[in-house]
């Protein structure tokens, strides 16, 4: 895949730079157009996620009560055509009519009248909703029983819709990735460390203890792992941060046999024994020369390991046992969005590529990263 | 062979044993119980109750009556679903999970194996690349996506099926529930298929075969498909376990009556012996299923011995 004079560098002056085996796997990861594609969609994802609810001009829990499941537009809310239909809504209970409604871009003319005097405060009803703001009364005929007022209408744009309580989608999902990508990351980081350690350890010592080690995996492996989570989520309540430190508590079972695995492998090489003679401990020998050389097995599983957490939040969430209002995670929002699925489908659809396309990405980038670190195993 | 099996039928007892015991305190270690009601019984109510399930005893004391039930082969009476017993719950669920999943495995395996082998005969080509992206996709669309998608565009778009309900199991609503179902393990499937077949071909006995002047329709099917169906084999045995027990999401979301509901259920309620039950059906499960994968691996393959 790579021709040979990709990686002659030559400096000046002639001499061949020697390469690493990691700068190799660089050059490997680079050249592969999935895994390029997937880290750039991950990086758009993560940074949309990050600061996308930030700059949004929604806030994630506002809801707009007259925009319950309006589709997703590239044009702004209310359509000229609804404003009639909104400020009667507005007036419900104000027993005026409206005489006459001249809308002028954002400008909104309105002309009331009653059969019984009009109280100025009505403006106050028309400014509750928020979709009206600046509402100024212009003329007042002399007997009061006709009035005049203006008012300015706030244009909202939705383009990925609202949901069912009129909260901007966008929004939601983009937060919900937040969620969504801090916990697998935050699942993956605790699996790590006590997988790693527990591997390297098993891997080292050997023996009986190895023995021991891996037959508690080996029981832990059996039991049905939902019993497992919806048993944490009893236990945790609905503490989502605990919680998904308790699954990664779960998922390290995978890891530490990969790591004990490499462990064995390694641990025969000179460079240990080497150490051992210079009368390095165990633990730092552990530390130092073990783990680092398992690093690459364990990034690619790394790598696979997020999306499964972040497709087991969304389960469970699905399930409504996981991330519960008013914080929301992708999961949520599909749930809620297969409950809407007839008269609102984009509220599934939107939540649904988000997640999909994040599982796409870490899927490629940990096949790239495979490909990369392991040559052999293609 | 058949000392083997039960020889490692013998062998799972231990397992399974730890299985329970874990299962049995964690749930018991969980706060709540499964008569803490919004509005607390009465102190005395309580008590006879707790007296009846033995709730009251010391949990060394439970553990030790459940046990000696569960060998008498009682499962005990659901703590939650009053009149029936835990046997009788999971007996009208069961037949409709293995039912779908049933019908799911076999839909993966001839069409996952189809497409898998037709996509390693044409390796590198247009096809191929189509068909791993379809296998890419159905791996990665999650199945409360999926399904909720099929629903969507079988069912609302185009109306060909009912969007969900039961309807007293009538065909058209079983549809959709084992397509979602079996969706995701087509796409495995393939992809494992197609991964060994392309080993396979290029093995020595398919060389001799060929050499032999055989009709290409023979290698495959005949020698090919067979070797390359093991590493298929083993991915199905725990994945048949899983959907015969039925699927949580499938289930809630099509309203199947099936087994996968009542674990999660059960867990919320803290039906602890419903709970159990479905414990013990699921680890039950895992090892027949594993036992059948290595049987099965001996058919495949003449160099596997059982000793």
């Amino acid at each position: 895949m790579t021709t040979v004079s990709q990686f002659e560098q030559t400096v000046p002056g002639g001499e061949i730079k020697g390469r690493s085996l990691w700068a190799d796997a660089w050059a490997r990861l680079r050249s592969n157009r999935a895994a390029v594609a997937g880290a750039i969609v991950l990086a758009i994802i993560g940074l949309a996620s990050l600061f996308g609810p930030m700059l949004s001009p929604h806030d994630v829990g506002q809801v707009y009560r007259s925009y319950i499941k309006v589709p997703a537009s590239t044009t702004a809310y209310p359509r000229e055509a609804e404003i009639p239909d909104l400020l009667k809504t507005a007036l419900r209970r104000s027993r005026a009519d409206i005489t006459s409604l001249d809308v002028d871009g954002d400008l909104v003319t309105l002309t009331l009248t009653a059969e019984r005097e009009i109280d100025p405060r009505i403006t106050r009803s028309v400014e509750r909703n928020a979709d009206f703001t600046n509402v100024q009364i212009i003329e007042t005929s002399p007997d009061g029983l006709s009035l005049t007022m203006q008012m300015e209408v706030t244009r909202s744009y939705f383009l990925f819709g609202t949901d069912a309580n009129g909260r901007d989608l966008l929004t939601r999902t983009l937060f919900g990735g937040r969620i969504s990508l801090m916990i697998g990351l935050l699942a993956t980081f605790v699996s790590l460390i006590i997988g790693v350690t527990y591997g390297a350890t098993a891997g080292f010592i050997g023996g009986r203890v190895d023995s021991v080690m891996m037959r508690i995996v080996d029981v832990l492996y059996s039991i049905p792992f939902m019993f497992f989570v919806i048993l944490l989520m009893v236990f945790f309540g609905r503490n989502i941060i605990l919680m998904f430190v308790a699954v990664g508590a779960v998922e390290w079972l995978d890891m530490a046999r990969i790591v004990r695995g490499q462990t064995l492998s390694i641990k025969r090489r000179e460079f240990i024994e080497a150490a051992h003679a210079c009368g390095v401990s165990t633990t730092a020998i552990i530390r130092r020369h073990i783990v680092p050389n398992t690093l690459g097995p364990v990034v690619v599983y790394m790598t696979l390991l997020v999306p499964k957490v972040i497709l087991l939040e969304s389960f469970l969430s699905f399930l409504g046992l996981g991330v519960q209002e008013p914080m929301t995670s992708w999961g949520v929002l599909i749930s809620e969005g297969a409950n809407n699925i007839v008269e609102a489908p984009w509220m599934l659809i939107f939540p649904a590529t988000f997640l999909a396309l994040t599982l796409f990405a870490f899927n490629f980038v940990g096949d790239g990263l495979r490909d990369a670190l392991d040559p052999k195993d293609r | 062979m058949l000392a083997y099996a039960v020889r490692r039928l013998f062998g799972a007892i231990p397992t399974i044993f730890v299985i329970i015991a874990i299962s049995f305190f964690m749930i018991r270690l969980a706060p709540g119980g499964p008569f803490s009601l919004e509005r607390p019984l009465p102190a005395n109510i309580m008590r006879n109750l707790e007296a009846i399930y033995h709730l009251d005893k010391p949990l060394m004391v439970q553990f030790w009556i459940y046990l000696q039930n569960l060998v008498q082969g009682n499962l005990g009476p659901s703590m939650v679903y009053r009149d029936l017993s835990v046997a009788e719950i999971i007996g009208s669920g069961l037949p409709v999970s293995i039912q779908f999943g049933g019908a799911a495995i076999l839909l993966a395996l001839v069409v996952g194996g189809v497409l898998g082998s037709y996509a390693a005969l044409k390796q590198n080509q247009m096809s191929d690349y189509s068909v791993m992206a379809i296998a890419m996709v159905g791996i990665t669309i999650p199945n409360f996506v999926m399904a909720p998608l099929l629903q969507l565009i079988l069912g609302v778009e185009l109306g060909w099926l009912p969007v969900g309900g039961w309807g007293e199991g009538a065909f058209r609503n079983k549809v959709l529930p084992v397509i979602a179902l079996a969706l995701p393990q087509v796409a495995v499937v393939a992809r494992l298929t197609r991964g060994s077949m392309i080993e396979v071909l290029r093995t020595n006995p398919i060389r001799t075969a060929r050499a032999k002047g055989l009709p290409e329709r023979i290698v495959i099917g005949r020698h090919a498909l067979r070797a390359a169906l093991l590493p298929v084999v083993s991915y199905l045995g725990p994945a048949a376990a899983a959907l015969l027990t039925g699927s949580v999401v499938i289930e809630t979301i099509f309203g199947v009556p099936g087994v996968g509901r009542l674990f999660v259920q059960g867990a919320l309620n803290r039906d602890y012996t419903l709970v159990m039950g479905t414990v013990i059906l699921i680890a039950c499960f895992i090892v027949i299923f594993n036992l059948l994968v290595d049987l099965i691996y001996g058919v495949l393959d003449p160099k596997v011995r059982y000793d």
